[in-house]
């Protein structure tokens, strides 16, 4: 069984946010939309401070609490573990938004453009509108490269926009069943923690914070 | 005014305010046997209702709510409505249990919103069913003052305090502290003094006190938890 995970490897990111980038390129998001965000975090006290780099998004949860409080059946979880949002069904009630615990969900009321007038690269996707959006683990990109033949987070063409734009290496995608792929192989290498596994989500975004001992 | 939606405003509180005084007001109808207050009651749910409807982004779709009723407690609220609406036209004092229905339906709403932590917490639920039934049973007040109603107004209104003090120890929030102590000392304690003297003053003292803290409740508390790092990245030398 496939199960897709991303995986940040914290020591590595320098929160240079081409991945954020890549995102809103790929996936055209309005202004104040990001579905793949870089949180600059200072922790500590001066002198003692300490600076972290940390993507996050959705986390694909596999018990995920947008689903279960949506009242119109829009979110929903695939066999691969990606959870989806119809925009068709969708009411735009934002549930799923105060229910997420990564702040990984938006809705926009309106059609919004970068520089206030419409761009003539900017194609405003009105479906969007009015409804929640989310990080779809470029679920397309990921479809189309299978039906190739290409393997997701190896062949770039069936991989995450943000995967593919990062330049640290910082960021990975794979299918956490297979105990031979990329993400399985950095989960056993490595020391990690999932945020907020206390609420019992089960978010399938790892990071790797030092080696394993 | 951005186009990004954050959290939820007025709109959806006004659900919550209208919609869980008018539940309360529906449930405590029996006592007076009074028709007209299941009437009212209903006309405030409706209203609530309208409320949230203007806030979802697709209102054609409004429909869509009913088609999870496994799982979420929106739709669940949605159909205890559906239920109530000509149950309590028809056979007005036998509407009380969908009405408490719909209250607990509400009630699970704000606990099942896992990302925030004043919403989340178990003690939510019985503030929320409490602080209607109060609300309901203070409006009742204005139009009877019959010798059960009054005590279901007493109690409804302590309960509700201890409610209070039992959320409020479970979730420190700053934003819900001047709605709290306006509830703790008007909406309980100025209440229970003027109820043998002026009972419809004392009921309209403890619902507008429960409908200011849903208010801050739904569009002030709602504050997300954030982020964590249990552990920071280990760079270099150790």
């Amino acid at each position: 069984m496939t199960r897709w995970a991303m995986i940040a490897d914290l020591r590595r990111c320098v929160g240079c946010q081409t991945c954020t980038a890549a995102c809103k390129q790929a996936n055209g998001t309005p202004p104040g939309v990001q579905w793949r965000r870089v949180l600059d975090l200072e922790v500590g006290e001066y002198p003692r401070v300490k600076r972290a780099f940390v993507p996050v998004g959705c986390m694909h949860c596999d018990d995920p609490p947008c689903m279960h409080v949506c009242p119109s059946t829009a979110t929903r979880k695939r066999a691969d573990g990606i959870v989806t949002i119809d925009y068709d069904l969708c009411i735009g009630c934002a549930y799923c938004a105060l229910a997420c615990p990564y702040e990984a969900r938006y809705k926009v009321d309106r059609q919004e453009f970068a520089f206030g007038a419409r761009a003539p690269n900017e194609t405003p996707d009105e479906k969007r509108v009015g409804v929640a959006t989310k990080c779809t683990f470029c679920v397309e990109r990921i479809d189309a490269g299978l039906a190739k033949g290409l393997k997701p987070g190896v062949d770039p063409e069936a991989t995450p926009a943000c995967v593919n734009s990062c330049i640290a290496g910082a960021l990975h995608f794979g299918d956490a069943d297979d105990p031979g792929s990329n993400v399985s192989e950095l989960l056993a290498e490595n020391q990690f923690f999932r945020m907020h596994e206390e609420l019992g989500t089960g978010p399938r975004f790892y990071y790797l914070w030092d080696k394993a001992p | 005014m951005s186009a990004l939606q954050r959290h939820w405003d007025a709109r959806a509180a006004a659900n919550f305010m209208l919609g869980g005084a008018g539940a309360g007001l529906v449930a405590c109808a029996p006592l007076t046997g009074n028709s007209a207050l299941v009437f009212a009651g209903l006309a405030m749910i409706a209203a609530g209702l309208g409320a949230v409807w203007l806030e979802i982004g697709r209102r054609l779709r409004a429909a869509h709510v009913l088609f999870n009723p496994f799982t979420s407690w929106m739709t669940r609220e949605a159909f205890a409505a559906l239920l109530l609406f000509p149950i309590g036209l028809f056979y007005p004092l036998f509407a009380a249990p969908l009405a408490l229905a719909f209250l607990y339906c509400q009630a699970r709403i704000l606990h099942a919103s896992k990302g925030i932590p004043a919403w989340r917490a178990r003690e939510v639920m019985a503030l929320v069913v409490s602080t209607g039934l109060a609300e309901g049973a203070g409006l009742a007040l204005v139009f009877s003052a019959d010798r059960w109603l009054l005590g279901a107004f007493g109690a409804a209104v302590v309960v509700r305090y201890f409610a209070w003090r039992r959320y409020r120890a479970a979730v420190r929030s700053e934003a819900l502290e001047p709605a709290g102590r306006t509830l703790a000392w008007l909406g309980t304690g100025a209440a229970l003094v003027l109820l043998p003297i002026a009972p419809p003053l004392a009921g309209l003292a403890a619902a507008a006190c429960g409908a200011w803290l849903k208010l801050a409740l739904v569009t002030r508390a709602s504050f997300k938890q954030g982020f964590s790092l249990p552990h920071l990245p280990v760079r270099g030398a150790r």
